[in-house]
């Protein structure tokens, strides 16, 4: 008499559905196909989408490039990490590593930067907060958005991806100035 | 002496070494569940802030068992004891292969140990996923890959089962629902361990140094085809122990066997797709893969879900009506068992499972809005919405249902039964809700200090999210009080619980000196007959034959179409990217 004995008709597949069951399945059909619609519309007229653009590195290779931009565009010094502003709409490096996201950036509002993010070691998580943006950092993998600050003021990047026993201290800083 | 016994309250036949296989199953799931509970005080009480309790190192160490007994031991093991109910028991068949099925529980026990051992000893703090190119200790990854193994010998003796049962011809026609349901788990349990063996194999042989390097982003594609897909076969399962519960209670069959195997159909064709939830803001993977992976094709298993979200509680519905409790629309719903363990789980489980883990799933594995979601706390949020609630809740209330029906023993402290799935999921639900808010305010999982003492810089998350992690500490410990009482019923009842005659005797799954004599009195049971054909009857209303359940699956689509476009507005506030 239940789900769980054998169905009672020897074609089941072949019985009527009820009226619940087709109206329902209509309507959820319809449901799932706008959700899968958005993502591609996003990707058309949306402002926040990943560029998918992104290169396979080295730990060593990055390393270098982040130590040029660096030494190219440093501007100050906080605890020891330096304080770098690139021009308006140029590329800017950024590493996560053992237990620092490192330089701290300084950025004008409202300019488009493409942020090169890769780790130095293990798995890293971006988090840009409040903004809260996320994004997955991997070593051996440069991953390169084009990011446009909205907002002016001082934001953290908490690393977000469990990356050993000092993970809670790693924080890192994007500083955005009016122009 | 027969290889069968008969309960004599439920009709249940089981066979002999199915009946020990399955509680020693189910006893080393239980086993695995309270190491996983009192690990989650540590844990909830550390992200307290105020509490803060343990330190670092404990903490992540406290958080890889937790997440490892909890999500992988407790509920594998359970689902092993699930796949031989739904087999041997329901089909009155023999177990294939007895012998094989003990190895694999024999290696799926080591495995457990092994994989505690390197975890507890505080030197592989890896997580749950233990992403490369960090490192555990071998035997971490070897404890994982003996389980695996044994839980794959497992599948294969299901599989074998349902080949003697058809051999034999020990039921009429096509399989019940509820197996349907458990063949699914276990044909997606097979893709799964197979993921698992390709990415956890050269990992373990890399950590014992014969392999030079793993690939940080391939490692998280593979693992992840393995790591997301044992929570599907979580879903096959439950959703089958949902058909059977209500089948028990109510006497309830499928609103149509048609629509309810097309939708376990589905998760089978496009449920393993989900690997892509955990990636979407990985570097080296295009949009395109992205979009069909996260959508399940296109959102076809989601599909699935919404079907069963209908056709459970709509069975149900169609079941009470038929008794006379038409009045209304949710008269059936109203006059429900609310005072048995077996009804509340379940009815808990599916609705927040529902509401809440479909929903927040859905929308967070949406390619751009995980933008503001990946790695905060939402994501455990979601999932403790889906495997604590949904899947543990729902094996709980069937352990209701199987300490008289499997272990032949009365309910140990009945009123505490009766009100443990309320209170556990009372302090779920809480810990839930807060932890998606806070996780919207950008708070980080699998994060020691919030406040990020002994960092260079500094950062402040609002006061609110304090709040809100404070008030998830409350509803954790609740939960844990909710656990703790589930622990206290099940091992009281096989302990304590006064012996239901004649008795299969628990002791003996462990080899022991049996308490009291066994009974299996039966050589083979009669077949299993198709169920009868109803006459054709109408207790709903307006050609509805479950009204309530429509309008209660209406309200889910608009809280879900709502709660969608709220956070697609959230992610367009925060700044661009292209």
């Amino acid at each position: 008499m239940t789900a769980f004995q054998p169905p009672a008709e020897i074609n089941w597949w072949k019985s009527p559905i009820g009226k619940d069951e087709i109206i329902w399945i209509g309507i959820a059909l319809v449901w799932c196909l706008i959700m899968f619609f958005m993502m591609p519309y996003w990707h058309v007229y949306g402002k926040q989408n990943l560029s998918n653009e992104a290169y396979q590195t080295t730990p060593k290779k990055f390393q270098a490039s982040v130590d040029a931009f660096v030494e190219k565009y440093k501007i100050g010094e906080e605890g020891g990490i330096p304080i770098v502003k690139p021009p308006a709409g140029s590329d800017v490096y950024l590493a996560g590593r053992l237990w620092q996201w490192y330089p701290i950036l300084e950025l004008e509002k409202d300019q488009t930067y493409r942020l090169h993010l890769s780790s130095l070691d293990w798995n890293h998580g971006f988090s840009l907060q409040p903004v809260n943006i996320n994004l997955q950092v991997l070593p051996g993998y440069e991953m390169v958005i084009s990011l446009t600050p909205n907002q002016a003021g001082e934001f953290g990047i908490v690393c977000n991806e469990y990356c050993g026993i000092g993970h809670h201290s790693m924080l890192g800083k994007i500083i955005v100035r009016e122009k | 002496m027969g290889q069968f016994r008969q309960c004599p309250d439920s009709g249940f036949f089981f066979d002999k070494s199915a009946d020990r296989l399955m509680k020693a199953n189910a006893v080393a799931g239980i086993v695995a569940l309270l190491i996983a509970g009192v690990l989650a005080l540590g844990v909830i009480l550390t992200r307290w802030q105020s509490i803060h309790l343990l330190p670092a190192d404990t903490f992540y160490t406290v958080l890889t068992a937790h997440g490892i007994n909890g999500l992988i031991f407790w509920i594998i093991f359970f689902e092993i004891a699930v796949l031989y109910f739904a087999s041997s028991t329901l089909l009155r068949c023999r177990l294939a292969a007895p012998k094989w099925a003990w190895a694999g529980f024999g290696l799926m026990l080591s495995g457990a140990i092994m994989n505690n051992i390197a975890v507890l000893s505080g030197k592989s703090s890896v997580m749950m996923t233990s992403y490369v190119p960090m490192q555990a200790q071998p035997h971490f990854y070897l404890g994982l890959i003996l389980f695996a193994v044994g839980a794959l010998i497992a599948c294969f003796v299901f599989f074998g089962t349902l080949v003697i049962a058809k051999d034999e011809k020990t039921y009429e026609g096509s399989v019940p629902l509820v197996t349907f349901g458990a063949l699914t788990a276990a044909i997606i349990a097979v893709f799964t361990i197979a993921s698992g063996a390709i990415v956890l194999i050269p990992t373990f042989l890399w950590s014992i140094g014969y392999i030079a390097h793993i690939d940080a982003a391939m490692y998280r594609v593979i693992w992840w085809a393995f790591g997301h897909s044992s929570q599907q076969i979580n879903v096959a399962a439950h959703v089958s122990i949902w058909y059977l519960i209500i089948g028990v209670l109510f006497g309830a069959r499928p609103m149509s066997e048609k629509v309810s195997r097309f939708a376990f159909l589905l998760y089978i064709l496009f449920l393993q797709l989900a690997a892509a939830h955990h990636i979407l803001t990985d570097p080296g993977l295009s949009s395109e893969w992205k979009i069909f992976n996260t959508s399940y094709a296109m959102y076809l298993a989601v599909l699935a879900s919404l079907i069963h979200g209908l056709t459970v509680p709509g069975s149900m519905e169609v079941a009470q009506r038929s008794k006379g409790l038409t009045k209304g629309l949710f008269e059936w719903l109203r006059k429900a068992p609310w005072g048995n363990p077996v009804f509340s789980g379940f009815f808990i489980s599916l609705v927040v499972f529902g509401f809440i883990g479909g929903i927040t799933g859905v929308v967070m594995g949406t390619e751009q809005i995980n933008l503001i979601i990946h790695n905060t706390i939402y994501v455990p949020a979601h999932f403790h919405a889906t495997v604590v609630v949904g899947t543990s809740l729902t094996f709980m209330a069937l352990t209701y249902l199987l300490i008289p029906v499997l272990f032949r023993r009365q309910t140990f402290l009945p009123r505490v039964a009766q009100w443990q799935p309320y209170v556990f999921s009372a302090g779920m639900v809480t810990l839930i809700l807060f932890q998606l808010g806070a996780g919207t305010l950008g708070v980080s999982r699998r994060h020691w200090d919030m406040g990020f003492s002994g960092a260079t810089l500094s950062f402040d998350y609002a006061g609110t999210a304090y709040m809100m992690m404070a008030v998830s500490g409350v509803g954790g410990v609740l939960a844990v009080l909710g656990g703790g009482m589930f622990i206290v019923v099940a091992v009281g009842s096989l302990i304590f619980g006064k012996k239901l005659e004649p008795s299969a005797g628990f002791l003996q799954s462990f080899a022991l000196a049996p308490l009291a004599p066994e009974v299996y009195d039966i050589e083979q049971p009669e077949i299993l007959k198709r169920a009868e054909k109803l006459p054709v009857e109408e207790h709903g209303s307006s050609g509805f034959h479950a009204p309530g359940t429509f309008v209660l699956a209406m309200i889910l689509l608009v809280c879900f179409v709502v709660y969608y476009f709220i956070n697609w507005d959230y992610l367009s506030s925060v700044w661009p990217m292209s």
